[in-house]
């Protein structure tokens, strides 16, 4: 009897049960879309954050460079001494790989130790970020006047853990040909490429390329692998073991060598639900470093992909539950109208026997099934929703990081020789947002249309259970 | 049996209280076909409702067997109207969207009855009542006489003690009129069941076994019981 009277009753109110069916699939359809979207977003930030210091990677930690610690920036130009002006004519060629050019200061790598040590770390490896930079040319005209002619050329170096595993740049690198670093490279003179440096210089596994030291020499590394980072990564053009990277490169004015000492560290936290206090202890471990975790870093993502962000969470979410609110209300209102409209009917069942809670049984099921209906609906817009977001949605950028400038490096090299090599850490990163639907979403949509059906019911069969058998008949005579 | 004392309902209106029923007492044998007349408004209506259990008195009791059904709560008063009771409207009061035979079984399933038996009996109430071949039908899709007979096949499914009739020929034409009343009678003398019509009709309440005059909320003596059927 329950079954078929809630059918014929909804069929008997198809317009009605039509009308509030579409106001539930529009509420649930644009929380599943605005979700999705949200999601979608959130994807995509993670992207760009994926790229910057690779995937599992929660924590970075580095510190600032101090002042004046840029440099050694001179070197010398055909033997003797230091102030030695050189003949016209001499030509020379220098490559120094220095830590310079980065803008970071450098923490020993004990404290990589240290951290991996931490409560709630499930993994932690220290980087040597460096740049090569390579002067050459010929000297010309007076010694005095100064003129020559320069050409400069850099790359970037990153000397990383040939153990780091899940953590750092190179985790979410992938490797496109030769192979990756092993336990057994950690001394050797190996490097991998960037894909995008090799095409450029047209190198591959096999070939070699030349890295600068701190004395302006260059040592032959071979290339034993070329790995592609994610989209909007801007990874080192070059990768070395951390040894042969602590061991050429220069050290800022103030240090004795690199020797042991790393500029970034990378930390995986146990769960993201450790984060913020494995921040707290790798602070108090390390009181002058920076500790950045991915939150940290999100919020400093400008660009439309942090407008639309914004947008979806905010104005998004708000306008979703705005929608979903009203779709609940309307339901109210016109089942209480409903049941107003069948009062004589439910009086009559009441005369018949029928206990209130049947009754109300019986509104709160035609509510629900209508629930049902309408979550199903919304399920299907919101599918729709979401896949007109992923189509039309136009490309989002991103924008991360800051423009170098703490470190001065002073020393006799020119300034314009100096601009040419200075590195900015601005990213900006195109990115297209998806807007994926996941089950988590569709049980999200299947619970509120249970939910508003509920909701309408309790409304309409609070009212039928009010109804007073007589009240309900009305003056019969 | 039914015993009325002293029963009063008072109604509160916006310009007061409205006094439906003054003190009645009354007597209802089992088995008795009791016609209750008087002008509109004057609380017929009212009477039955609480011979019915749908609402309570004032004050006074009304004692259907042994139960004070003026000292019962909502869910007791709901129990002995599953059980023992069948109502019969003026306005017939079918669900709009069930079949003849669907708002039949209605009446049964306050009573926990499985639906095959349900089926099956109220197929057989509507037999009872000459509308076997409209059991399908929706009552948009019936007469009004028809309708009726609906209703007094659903009030009748359950065996109740009690038939409470509020007007039953008030929408019917005359002809249809005699139809109901003709089958009310046949029903009340096979199954010996207590039959209370309200109605305004003199021609109905002629046929009664007896009848009462309720005017201003009073009820006065009308015709008592002019033969005394066997069974009763």
């Amino acid at each position: 009897m329950f079954w078929t009277y809630l059918r014929r009753e909804l069929r008997r109110r198809i317009r009605q049960a039509v009308f509030i069916a579409l106001g539930l699939a529009l509420g649930i359809g644009l929380v599943i879309t605005v979700t999705a979207a949200a999601n979608g977003v959130k994807a995509a930030q993670g992207t760009v954050l994926h790229a910057l210091y690779g995937v599992g990677t929660d924590i970075t930690v580095t510190t600032v460079a101090a002042k004046g610690s840029g440099g050694p920036s001179a070197f010398t130009v055909g033997g003797g001494l230091a102030r030695t002006v050189p003949r016209n004519g001499t030509y020379f060629s220098r490559s120094l790989l220095t830590s310079s050019a980065a803008g970071l200061g450098t923490v020993s790598s004990a404290s990589v130790t240290s951290i991996s040590n931490l409560p709630h770390v499930s993994a932690a490896a220290g980087a040597l970020a460096l740049t090569d930079l390579e002067v050459s040319g010929t000297i010309q005209g007076s010694a005095k006047s100064g003129g020559s002619s320069i050409n400069t050329n850099s790359f970037s170096v990153l000397g990383a853990g040939v153990s780091a595993g899940r953590v750092g740049t190179l985790s979410s690198s992938k490797l496109t040909s030769g192979r990756t670093f092993a336990g057994s490279d950690a001394k050797s003179d190996v490097a991998l490429l960037d894909a995008n440096y090799a095409a450029q210089n047209k190198l591959r596994p096999g070939a070699t390329v030349s890295v600068g030291d701190s004395s302006g020499s260059t040592t032959s590394f071979k290339v034993i692998g070329v790995v592609q980072a994610p989209p909007g990564a801007t990874p080192a053009d070059v990768f070395i073991p951390l040894a042969r990277a602590q061991a050429l490169g220069a050290a800022p004015a103030g240090s004795a060598s690199l020797t042991n000492k790393v500029n970034t560290i990378y930390v995986a936290a146990t769960s993201a639900a450790q984060i913020g206090s494995v921040q707290r202890e790798i602070s108090k471990l390390l009181p002058a470093a920076t500790v950045t975790t991915a939150g940290d870093l999100a919020n400093e993502v400008t660009g439309s992909l942090a407008s639309t962000a914004s947008l979806a969470n905010d104005l998004g979410k708000w306008l979703a539950i705005a929608v979903l609110i009203a779709a609940f209300l309307l339901a109210s209102l016109l089942t209480m109208a409903a049941v107003a409209r069948r009062v004589r009917e439910f009086g009559t069942l009441k005369a018949l026997g029928w206990r209130s809670r049947r009754i109300v049984g019986q509104v709160m099921g035609e509510s629900v099934a209508i629930g049902i209906i309408g979550g199903a609906a919304g399920v299907g817009l919101g599918y729709a929703g979401s896949a007109l977001v992923a189509k039309v949605a136009p490309v989002q950028k991103a924008t991360v990081g800051q423009a170098l400038g703490s470190a001065n490096p002073g020393g006799p090299i020119r300034a314009s020789v100096l601009k040419s090599v200075s590195q900015s850490t601005v990213h900006t990163v195109s990115v297209h947002i998806t807007a994926p639907v996941t089950v988590s979403v569709i049980a999200l949509a299947v619970l509120l249309a249970v939910a508003g059906g509920l909701l309408s019911g309790a409304f309409g069969g609070w009212r039928a259970a009010r109804l007073r058998p007589a009240a309900a008949l009305g003056r019969l005579e | 049996m039914y015993r009325l004392t002293g029963v009063t309902k008072n109604y509160r209106t916006g310009r007061g209280v409205v006094a439906a029923l003054r003190g009645v007492d009354l007597v209802i044998a089992d088995g008795e076909w009791l016609a209750i007349q008087g002008p509109t408004g004057h609380g017929k209506s009212t009477l039955l409702q609480l011979l019915g259990g749908l609402d309570q008195p004032s004050s006074g009791s009304i004692e259907l067997g042994h139960h004070d059904l003026a000292a019962m709560r909502e869910t007791q008063l709901t129990q002995v109207r599953a059980r023992l009771i069948g109502f019969i409207f003026q306005t017939f009061n079918l669900m709009p969207t069930l079949s003849a035979q669907e708002n039949v079984e209605t009446a049964l399933v306050p009573l926990g009855v499985p639906a095959a038996e349900r089926r099956a009996r109220a197929a057989r109430a509507l037999e009872t009542v000459g509308l076997s071949e409209r059991a399908r039908h929706l009552p948009s899709e019936l007469s009004g006489g028809q309708q009726q007979r609906v209703a007094i096949a659903r009030a009748l499914v359950k065996d109740p003690a009690v038939l409470l009739a509020d007007e039953p020929t008030g929408n019917l034409d005359e002809g249809t009129r005699d139809e109901i009343t003709g089958l009310l009678e046949q029903l009340w003398r096979e199954r010996g069941l207590t039959l209370v019509i309200v109605t305004h009709d003199s021609a109905v309440a002629r046929r009664a076994q007896s009848t009462r005059i309720l005017a201003e909320g009073r009820l006065s003596a009308g015709r008592s019981p002019a033969r005394c059927d066997p069974g009763i």
